[in-house]
């Protein structure tokens, strides 16, 4: 739709582009005087009055893994230089590339940095290694506010609902029940410095189904929609028949730039997906877009500045068709090398006019990611149990810190005391903890710490805690299934592989491989356990009909028999008179005799 | 409710005490055999909207698959002289599972001389399948026990072609997690120790790498032959626990659809209801029942989930001489129906009855049909007790003109009690503890070995307790009064209604089964009735003779030879000591700790003076 509205009225839309552009320049001029920074306003008065600079790129990774699944991740940026967070500033209404919907929201509830994630399924480290952007499963969403916010929990409850309408999802269901403010795990991604975490919130609906009524609207926030360019793959039926489906906004404020002297909003959208290839592919490691996505791609985005396919190649696939184009990057710690095919040049898409990428190769190598963990709830009865969190770091000679961020309802009450850390047996100190208690039906438990993880060790931390009893109508409508708690959050820098190689044969120069450590000596990573499901003792809800009834009966019964034992007064009972004693009292009364005793 | 204040209706009450007694007892029989009675009971349904229609079609194939795996498995095993772990983590992870072992030990308190085993190691290996889009909360576990010999062999086949044809699937919402355990029951507990990280029976286990979060319902088969006549179907678990009605009535449901003949306690369901036979069969089966709950062993690998409030059962496959045979394939569209129906539950099976007894698969009598017939039984006990406090008032009464409660005669009459209560308890708990303990010290003594040593302390400890010297609390407090045993029988009867009543609570057919043996006879004690006659009576009727009227009647209607009876009246003792070493089993430290002493505190009113 909105494509299509953008072609048609190309024409109009130049025209108030026009005016909008000279108060965009006003605008730039007055930014760097309002924050007191004069000198760059001279660049200001040189700048050409030009369109406005909304860009759009679009990005489809794919990535045969170990396992012999793969791995497709989209990823769309749509970059806007203004700011209508910035005082002073009119009221923005001209919106070309960046979605109106999302704009809206973030000017009105004076968002700094918005993060919104949809999962179904679970990221298997393990298997799969470090995705791109980690997502925990559910719904997750943390947002900054800006620092002139007052009411943070009333903009925070708004924004909730609104994006629960935006994105089709029950968002509606955040309040502050399972709203946090991490000290720690969830710093800006974007521009600002804000340390001061009363400006965040950060909460996960765990139980939240993602299918496809969350993708449409999700798509609708494209340019090109689902119309035109990569976005045309995101077919549900294939998307959905996979193990692993997750798709995300991320919006922040970042750098013009390179001498940052104002800033430009970033729109992320990501989709990330995983193709089972056992159930699919019937085992052969052989894998087609055609058959990852039942389309083919025939052109970019026309709105889209670069629109590119990356296959990682570092293991070797087969690929068809073969491309000169090689891209080489350090990502997540590790060397990786890419086939790249760009979607703006003719040539890609070949004689058939359509672009049908093949890809065929032999995984078999196990993973052993440097940092992975997982969760479970130990012990049985529905009255106590412990949750562990295993940490394992499988770096084998460097120690690194994490920050463990765990968010438990109330409903399960901590015993913060029994708080252990322990690694290779021994007592682990956490160099930090942040613990802010549960309000009964209020706010849940948040737990920070930071914990140095020894090299090549498993670390668990144990809380006990007890389930409460909760009111009758606060149970959900299955509360048999058991309540959700969402997942553990640890964020790391985990040091790199291409740090870590000791394989100094590569032909690099001499001067550059001496001192192992590189710049990208260690990178960040964010790993979610897997969420909980908790039973909590449920009352049999036809009960209350025999409570009723057996209550009645017992006081009924009960308090009858009890009443008339205590009121009753106890007398010699005097045995009735024989008949003829009777009789002849009888007779003595009508005579006027006194009666016989 | 005059009843109590007004003395001449308490009169009534003593006078008629006997007579009603004698009614409660005979109705309390009537009433549990006429459980079995078809028209009584009510037809099994399916109560979880869940898994109500059985709309989908089974699709597994790979009957014949799971055959030749059977085959592999079995000459793997006899290679490895038991678990063949690598092949089997092998043959898991290229059927793309994710695949764990466990390791555990574990020294048996005395030798299992039926198993043949006492230092006890093996491994447990399991392969989650991960379900698609799902984030590891729920998990559904399909296990299959690797037994030695041939047994067994066929359920692992089944397990691992099951696991192959699921993992092409899409439509798991749940994992599924296929455990082959080593070593029954105690491969069992390890693992479930280790999955839920508790300790507490003493093992020794390495902890579990991989887990898919809590577990939903639990299926083991148990299958040792290409082909079957009939399935089986178990339900008792620890303690005489049951899992929800739900699960049996999705077996039967299976059945049904597909053809295959279902049992339950190894019986044929009969339509003949309205003949004697058709009434006998009935009856049978839901006696098997009870004998089975009442021991409160685990009767399949099933039975020890339910302590973790996990739903769970056995299939067993019984190959008999009958002509209808169902084949590997049949079984395994079971299984594959069963589990697709368990994966689309939305929350845990709680819908149906937990308590129930089974007169056959279609047939269940609940919780409310089978009480009464206990507390018929236990009214004899209170309404005795009654008649006792009765008559402990009565003489005061007259004498204070009916308004103070005498107090003079129950003050010496508190250490009258206690005593015989204490010296009941210590005997009971020497009998609890002393088998286990003094085993090497009797090896030395006597050519036993150490379990004939269990078994025959934990008799001698029990003859013992009979000719223990009754009568100490005449040292205190001098010749045993009328009082006195009024006294202790009231504070005896109200005891053993209290525990009875416990037991029935939680293990409907061991309280049922110690009251029909204990009552009439604690009933009706005096020390004035003659007294060999008496002694006799109620030896007959102790806890331990009640066992062994249970294990005759046991071999009696499986159509065993009832002459084994001694031999496995002995294996059951051994077993009971072993089971509660072992899983926690409760049986044992009941009827040693609290029922046994209590029938002695009875012995003592028989022999007061």
């Amino acid at each position: 739709m909105h494509f299509i509205r953008q072609v048609t009225t190309a024409h109009s839309s130049i025209i108030t582009e026009r005016s909008n552009v000279s108060s965009m320049i006003k605008q730039r001029c007055l930014l760097p005087l309002l924050s007191g920074r004069s000198g760059s306003c001279r660049l200001c008065e040189t700048f050409t009055p030009a369109p406005a600079k909304d860009q759009f790129q679009e990005e489809l990774v794919i990535r045969p893994l170990h396992s012999g699944d793969i791995y497709a991740s989209f990823q769309f940026r749509t970059l806007w230089d203004t700011d209508f967070l910035q005082e002073g500033q009119k009221k923005v209404s001209h919106y070309r590339l960046f979605p109106k919907s999302l704009g809206q929201v973030l000017s009105k509830f004076s968002v700094q940095e918005l993060h919104i994630s949809f999962t179904q399924g679970f990221w298997r480290t393990m298997q799969w290694g470090q995705p791109f952007i980690p997502s925990p499963p559910g719904a997750e969403l943390w947002v900054w506010f800006h620092h002139t916010v007052s009411d943070v929990d009333g903009n925070w409850k708004e924004l909730t609902n609104v994006l629960s309408g935006i994105f089709c999802a029950s968002l509606n269901f955040i309040d502050m029940t399972n709203t946090v403010q991490p000290s720690a795990s969830f710093k800006p991604l974007g521009l600002g410095n804000a340390t001061d975490h009363r400006f965040l919130r950060y909460a996960t609906l765990p139980r939240e189904i993602v299918c496809t009524e969350n993708l449409t609207p999700w798509k609708k926030l494209l340019p090109c929609g689902s119309k035109a360019g990569l976005a045309v793959l995101m077919k549900s039926e294939k998307l959905f028949h996979s193990s692993f489906h997750s798709q995300a906004v991320h919006i922040r404020p970042i750098c013009q730039d390179e001498q940052c002297t104002s800033k430009a909003w970033e729109l992320r959208q990501t989709l990330n997906v995983v193709f089972d290839h056992y159930t699919s592919g019937q085992g052969k490691k052989e894998w087609s877009l055609f058959k990852m996505f039942s389309r083919t791609l025939t052109e970019a985005c026309p709105l889209a500045s670069s629109s590119k396919v990356y296959v990682d190649i570092t293991d070797n696939p087969e690929l068809s068709p073969a491309t000169p184009l090689l891209s080489q990057a350090v990502v997540l710690g590790d060397r990786r090398t890419y086939s790249v095919y760009d979607l703006t040049r003719a040539e890609t898409f070949g004689q058939l006019r359509s672009f049908n990428l093949l890809l065929r190769w032999k995984g078999d190598n196990m993973l052993r990611p440097l940092l992975h963990a997982e969760r479970y709830v130990a012990g049985f009865g529905l009255q106590t149990g412990e949750i562990h969190t295993v940490i394992y770091n499988n770096h084998p000679y460097r120690a690194f810190p994490v920050l463990l961020m765990d968010s438990v309802p109330w409903y399960l009450q901590l015993y913060i005391h029994t708080l252990t850390v322990t690694s290779k047996s021994r007592d682990n100190k956490p160099s930090y903890i942040h613990y802010q208690p549960a309000k009964d039906r209020h706010r849940p438990h948040l737990l920070e710490m930071l914990i140095q993880l020894p090299p090549h060790s498993m670390t668990e931390v144990t809380v006990q805690f007890e389930r409460a009893l909760l009111k009758w109508t606060e149970y959900t409508p299955d509360p048999n299934h058991g309540f959700y708690v969402g997942s553990s959050v640890i964020s790391a820098l985990v040091p790199s592989m291409v740090a870590m190689s000791t394989n100094f044969t590569q032909d690099q120069p001499l001067f550059s491989s001496f001192v192992p450590v590189k710049e990208e000596s260690s990178y960040f990573v964010r790993v979610y356990t897997e969420p909980l499901l908790v039973n909590l003792p449920t009352p049999d809800f036809s009960m209350p009909y025999n409570v009723i009834c057996l209550t009645c009966t017992v006081v009924a019964v009960g308090y009858g028999s009890f009443y008339n034992l205590l009121t009753r007064t106890f007398q010699v009972d005097e045995p009735s008179p024989p008949l003829a004693k009777r009789l002849a009292n009888f007779i003595r009364r009508i005579r006027g005799v006194p009666l016989l005793a | 409710m005059g009843l109590l204040s007004d003395p001449n209706r308490r009169k009534a009450l003593t006078r008629l005490n006997a007579p009603i007694c004698i009614v409660c007892y005979l109705a309390a029989i009537v009433w549990f055999m006429g459980l079995a009675f078809e028209p009584f009971p009510l037809r099994t349904y399916m109560s979880e909207n869940a898994m109500g229609s059985t709309m989908m079609e089974e699709r597994f194939s790979a009957g014949d698959r799971g055959l030749s795996l059977a085959k592999e498995f079995d000459a793997h095993k006899r290679k490895a002289g038991g678990m063949p772990v690598e092949w089997l983590v092998k043959a898991m992870r290229a059927r793309g599972l994710e695949v764990f072992t466990q390791s555990f030990s574990r020294k048996l308190p005395f030798p299992d001389e039926n198993k043949e085993r006492y230092m006890v190691g093996g491994r447990n290996v399991y392969g989650i399948l991960r379900a698609p889009r799902a984030p590891r909360t729920e998990a559904l576990v399909i296990t299959a026990p690797c037994s030695p010999g041939n047994s067994n062999n066929q359920a692992v086949g089944l397990l691992l072609a099951l696991a192959q044809y699921f993992r092409n699937q899409i439509y798991w919402a749940k994992d599924i997690i296929f455990l082959v355990n080593e070593h029954d029951l105690i491969g069992m507990q390890a693992w479930l120790e280790g999955y839920h990280h508790t300790n507490i029976t003493g093992m020794e286990y390495s902890p579990l790498q991989g887990r898919a979060g809590s577990i939903q319902a639990a299926l083991s088969l148990e299958l040792s032959s290409d082909v079957i006549t009939s399935l089986d179907l178990i339900l008792e678990g620890l303690n005489g626990q049951l899992p929800n009605l739900d699960l049996a009535n999705l077996f039967y449901a299976f059945c049904q659809k597909l053809g295959a003949l279902c049992t339950i306690q190894g019986k044929l369901q009969r339509n003949d209801w309205d003949t004697a036979e058709g009434y006998t069969h009935a009856a049978q089966t839901m006696m098997l029942m009870v004998l089975k709950q009442a021991c409160g062993q685990s009767w399949g690998d099933h039975g020890l989930f339910l302590r973790y409030y996990i739903e769970a059962a056995s299939i067993r496959g019984i190959n008999s001489f009958r002509h209808y045979k169902t084949d590997a394939t049949t079984i395994g569209r079971l299984l594959e129906g069963m589990v697709r129906k368990l994966n689309n539950l939305l929350e845990r099976l709680h819908q149906s009855y937990f308590f129930y007894l089974l007169p056959s698969l279609s047939r269940f009598v609940s919780i409310g049909y089978y009480m009464p017939a206990f507390g018929l039984l236990a009214v004899i006990l209170l309404l005795r007790a009654l008649d006792l406090w009765v008559h402990l008032g009565a003489p005061a009464l007259a004498a204070v003109d009916g308004v103070t409660e005498a107090e003079q005669p129950s003050s010496p009459g508190m250490l009258t009690v206690l005593t015989p209560v204490v010296i009941s308890h210590l005997t009971g708990v020497a009998l609890y503890l002393l088998p286990v303990h003094l085993q090497e010290m009797v090896v030395e003594h006597f050519p036993v070995s150490e379990t004939e040593a269990v078994v025959l302390t934990a008799i001698a400890i029990y003859t013992a307790g009979l000719a223990l010297p009754h009568n100490t609390q005449r040292l205190l407090s001098g010749e045993g009064t009328e009082q006195g045993w009024k006294v202790l029988k009231l504070t005896a009867l109200l005891y053993l209604a209290v525990l009875l009543g416990c037991t029935a609570l939680i293990n409907f057919s061991l309280g049922f089964i110690l009251a029909v043996t204990l009552v009439p006879i604690t009933a009706s004690i005096t020390p004035h009735m003659p007294k060999a006659l008496c002694a006799l009576a109620m030896v007959l009727l102790s806890p331990a003779f009640t066992i062994l009227y249970c294990v005759f009647i046991y071999q009696e209607l499986i159509e065993a030879p009832v002459s084994e009876g001694w031999m496995l009246f002995l294996s059951v003792i051994s077993q009971g000591i072993l089971d509660h070493a072992l899983n926690g089993s409760l049986v044992y430290p009941l009827l040693a700790l609290f029922i046994y002493p209590c029938w002695l505190m009875f012995w003592n009113i028989l022999f007061w003076n």
